[in-house]
């Protein structure tokens, strides 16, 4: 215990005499705390629209208008022809184009039927299905309209109507932040914990100084403790400041389920990832690599986290995979417990595969680190 | 000449040496190209609902088969009681419920009029918006077939064409976003650590005390890195040629031409953090933690740029990532000529001036 | 005399390379005991092996009267090493060195005291103490070196080439701290390049190739040798040497 508590000083000593190291531990990830779920927005709206009228009639005029009011949709250009239009695509000023042909109004009310033609850029697929489907629904009610105001037919209930009643739960007003700012702390907090911990080790054994710590007769689990202790103490305080500081009074997010579980599971999340960076730090010969190697997984890790794209429309090889990774779960306990109020029961498994991970991960780092060569 | 070229071959030697640092390098690429192509996607499928059916009649059934087909939704087994649903949800198992009131298909038929409830779980809301919306397009899908049967007078129909992206393959938009971000952190990454490891060893002032321009000692350390990112360009385009089916649709000549100004833009980035820190360890934590996030985020593929607040659309003018991006599209997908990517161009390459301008500055404040 | 070090063929294989070949010496209590050869000989692979630092894979070893393989935790109560490259934490002062090497060798807080008072004083160090050990000049680095691996009066303390890239006049003083801490009892291997350095030894053994081609004291070598000075006796045994750079 006397050792250990020597090596804590000496770690915390260092920790906070590091000027460059402080302000990327506490401020960067604080700052991007702050923006980043402002970044996250997937919502679609504000689909920029062009417009080719060559019909010019009352009717023309009254659909473009239904569209513009709809709230999804801003006109960026009228454009005389096709090829202005798709220039604006071409440009990116224009995600869709709406044709109306010549004779919309004539034609819709003498042949009882008419065509429109819509172009979406749909480079972003997911952007361009959804515009289109948001276009068509517009279009069918303005089609309805229209048909109630020619047929002259009792207004209320002409066909069958499906109407849908929705309720949100958990995020009524379908705040995005709310879901993105546990997600993201969770991130920082792994981030955090992993680089720290690999680095400071690998940059002991570049400088040489573990040289002199391993003819000691300091004992591999003392080292490591020694390590890791400091930078899960970091990583709580960094979670609390995130936690509290900015995803309550920032955001204004109130953890509904137990503070007491969401913190006994980011102790045995951060013992599980320090395990990461101590292994990383076992195969490094210098920082340079230990920061490729974390650079690597990390990238791999974050991208099929859940954080930004959703885990279940993923084949099921990478469906596998991604529970293969330690932050797959953090994030969703976190998003369980926060936003929805989970209890233990719900997130049981999650805490034994967490304490398996973190069992495993140092288990390999200790065995792989060597005091000998 | 000659004597930088001495310099470069140093530079290449230290690189190469380093194989798990290279295998890290060249692996990257490589492993992203095939989940963005494979596995990522904004789309939802497979999104996990339960149906609740008090109705259990014709119509009901129709719909709960649409659902089945559908590859949006994986119906799970059917709940009942209000306080299952929301267990469901607590534990993560469900992400939507709908529920069909008794009668259902009576109302339908003789009131024209019936209602479906759809509860979601909204503390994911681009999830819970994008699912309510498949589900009430299933159900408006089934309307319209009930109205078609009753021959409607005025019909409008729309005729939508999908440009640069037919199949709405989810990788035509994620490849540029994947070679800007692998470019950018790549880049920025080891040069930044290149010459704060030079410093911090002090082999630095070794290279300073030649008698070569020093400037010239500091830029050749970024020539391998300018040759391997070339390389991982290629690699990318070709995985994503071949293994993708993604089309290069415009010039491939300029393709590279643009792309090497960007890693050109990246490395003297990576300079620039190179000459402000003083270790290693400050060098790799600003480029990792202060610059990975931010990039995927405000390149623009994965989060539309235009939702954002104004100011963070200001913001993401200062990331190269996304002109990049911009670029790479109207190349790669729209075929487009420089015409119509100049002016992304000339900011680039205003950016890479003004780093290099800021960096030689810099540096000579070192050296006094 | 007391036998604090005992190597019986001691060998290190890397894949085909041999870096050191059975080695087999003693070394007794309170010796100053000079560790010499060509770069690449295979001195500090022999060094590091006696810290434990690295396994044999062959021959036997005692250090203090342990076993090199099964008590290296025991040898390391017992030793201090000082390596070539400097290794305290240039992050922290002078004190804090002192105090987290004390305490991790087991020093009591008031033995710590006691103990780091005495060294500074005794190193002229007193206007430095809180300074950081990265903003010294590198002969207060290794002085400082020396007296932190002695801190916990070790049986044997091992030094790898101490003095490489120090003046003259810091050399002497650090070979006087290392006079004193013999004068204590305490063994000292010592690796040099410096042939003067190794006239200061008591007794020297040469490496040439992995092997120890002789060990005596300085005197008796250059008698055998017909040789002046240790340079001599140093070129005599280290011309027919393959491996030096």
């Amino acid at each position: 215990m006397r050792t250990l508590k020597f090596l804590l000083h000496k770690e915390f000593k260092q920790i906070f005499r590091n000027k460059a190291l402080l302000p990327m531990l506490f401020v960067v990830p604080i700052m991007q705390l702050l923006i980043l779920p402002l970044a996250a927005d997937y919502e679609i709206k504000n689909i920029n629209i062009t417009v080719v009228d060559y019909d010019h009639s009352t009717y023309s005029q009254k659909l473009i208008s239904k569209i513009i009011a709809s709230g999804y949709f801003k006109l960026a250009n009228y454009a005389k022809g096709f090829n202005g239009a798709f220039d604006d695509i071409e440009n990116d000023r224009a995600d869709l184009i709406l044709e109306i042909p010549q004779g919309f109004e004539r034609n819709l009310i003498r042949e009882d039927e008419q065509q429109l033609y819509i172009a979406v850029n749909a480079i972003n697929g997911v952007k361009a299905s959804l515009g289109g489907t948001y276009l068509n629904r517009i279009i069918a009610d303005y089609n309805a309209d229209v048909r109630v105001e020619w047929v002259q037919m009792p207004r209320f209930h002409l066909f069958p109507t499906i109407e849908t009643v929705s309720a949100n739960w958990f995020n009524p007003t379908m705040n995005y932040r709310f879901y993105m700012v546990p997600g993201i702390l969770a991130l920082l907090v792994t981030m955090i914990g992993a680089y720290m911990c690999a680095l400071n080790i690998v940059k002991e054994k570049e400088v040489g100084t573990i040289e002199q710590i391993n003819v000691t007769p300091i004992k591999k689990y003392q080292f490591i403790l020694g390590k890791l202790i400091p930078f899960w103490l970091i990583g709580v305080v960094v979670f609390s400041i995130g936690l509290f500081g900015i995803g309550w009074l920032v955001y204004g997010i109130v953890p509904i389920g137990s503070l007491f579980l969401l913190y006994a599971y980011l102790s045995v999340y951060l013992i599980a990832v320090l395990g990461l960076g101590l292994l990383i730090s076992t195969y490094a010969e210098t920082q340079q690599q230990a920061m490729s190697i974390a650079f690597f997984f990390m990238m791999i890790f974050i991208l099929m986290s859940g954080l930004f794209t959703p885990i279940d429309s993923m084949p099921k090889w990478a469906y596998v995979m991604t529970q293969f990774s330690p932050i797959t779960y953090f994030i969703e306990v976190m998003r369980m417990i926060v936003l929805k109020g989970s209890e233990f029961s719900d997130v049981k498994i999650h805490f034994l595969i967490m304490i398996g991970f973190a069992v495993f991960l140092n288990g390999w780092a200790i065995y792989n680190y060597k005091k000998t060569s | 000449m000659n004597n930088i070229s001495i310099f470069i071959k140093k530079e290449f030697l230290h690189v190469f040496r380093d194989r798990k640092t290279l295998l890290m390098l060249f692996g990257l690429p490589i492993v992203q190209i095939i989940l963005f192509g494979f596995a990522l996607t904004n789309e939802i499928k497979n999104a996990k609902i339960v149906v609740c059916d008090y109705a259990k009649d014709a119509a009901s059934k129709q719909i709960i088969g649409k659902l089945q087909a559908s590859q949006q939704f994986e119906i799970q087994n059917a709940l009942l009681s209000h306080n299952q649903i929301e267990a469901a949800f607590k534990n993560g198992k469900i992400k939507m419920a709908i529920i069909f009131p008794a009668n259902f298909n009576n109302d339908l038929l003789h009131q024209n009029k019936a209602q479906v409830q759809l509860i979601t779980d909204a503390s994911d809301p681009n999830t819970a918006t994008t699912i309510s919306g498949y589900a009430s397009q299933i159900l408006m899908d089934y309307q319209n077939e009930l109205m078609q049967l009753q021959n409607l007078p005025y019909q409008i129909h729309t005729e939508m064409r999908m440009i640069y992206n037919p199949e709405l393959k989810a990788a035509v938009n994620f490849v540029p976003g994947v070679m800007s971000l692998i470019l950018l952190l790549v880049c920025v990454l080891m040069t930044s650590v290149a010459i704060v490891k030079e410093k911090e060893i002090g082999t630095m002032e070794i290279l300073l005390v030649s008698p070569f321009n020093p400037f010239l000692v500091i830029v050749s350390k970024a020539v391998p890195y300018l040759a391997l990112s070339l390389i991982n360009l290629t690699v990318i385009l070709l995985l994503s040629v071949f293994v993708l089916g993604m089309p290069i649709n415009g010039s491939v000549l300029l393709l590279y031409a643009v792309s090497t100004l960007f890693i050109i833009t990246a490395l003297s980035l990576g300079l620039l953090i190179s000459n402000s820190t003083a270790s290693q360890q400050a060098a790799m934590l600003i480029s990792l933690m202060g610059m990975l996030v931010p990039s995927i985020l405000f390149t623009g593929f994965m989060f539309p740029l235009e939702n954002m607040p104004y100011p963070l659309q200001l913001v993401s003018h200062i990331i190269p990532a996304k002109w990049y991006y911009i670029i790479v599209k109207s190349i790669m997908v729209k075929g487009l000529g420089f015409s119509a990517i100049w002016k992304e161009t000339l900011i680039l390459l205003g950016m890479t001036l003004v780093l290099l301008v800021v960096n030689i500055k810099k540096f000579k404040i070192r050296l006094t | 005399m007391d036998t604090v070090i005992h190597t019986d063929k001691l060998t290190k294989r890397f894949g085909d390379f041999i870096a050191a070949n059975e080695i087999t010496f003693e070394v007794y209590q309170g010796e100053i005991f000079g560790f010499l050869g060509a770069n690449g000989a295979g001195k500090t692979t022999a060094m590091r092996m006696l810290c434990g630092l690295s396994t044999p894979s062959s021959g036997t070893a005692t250090i203090a009267g342990f076993d090199i393989y099964k008590e290296t935790e025991k040898i390391k109560k017992n030793i201090g090493y000082m390596s070539q490259k400097f290794s305290l934490y240039e992050d922290l002062t002078v004190l804090e060195n002192i105090r987290f090497f004390g305490g991790i060798y087991g020093l009591s807080d008031k033995q710590i005291k006691e103990k780091s008072g005495q060294l500074i004083e005794s190193l002229g160090m007193k206007g430095e103490a809180k300074k950081m050990v990265g903003s010294l000049p590198l002969g207060w680095k290794q002085k400082l070196s020396f007296s932190v691996a002695i801190l916990h009066e070790p049986k044997i303390v091992f030094l790898d080439e101490p003095t490489g890239g120090v003046d003259p006049v810091t050399r002497r003083q650090f070979w006087d701290l290392i006079y004193e801490a013999a004068g204590n009892g305490i063994t000292v291997f010592v690796t040099t390049h410096y042939m003067d350095e190794a006239e200061y030894c008591n007794r020297i053994s040469m490496m040439v190739d992995g092997e120890i081609k002789a060990l005596d004291t300085p005197a008796k070598l250059k008698q055998r040798y017909s040789a002046i000075s240790m340079d001599e006796v140093f070129y005599e045994l280290a011309r027919g040497a393959k491996r030096s750079e």
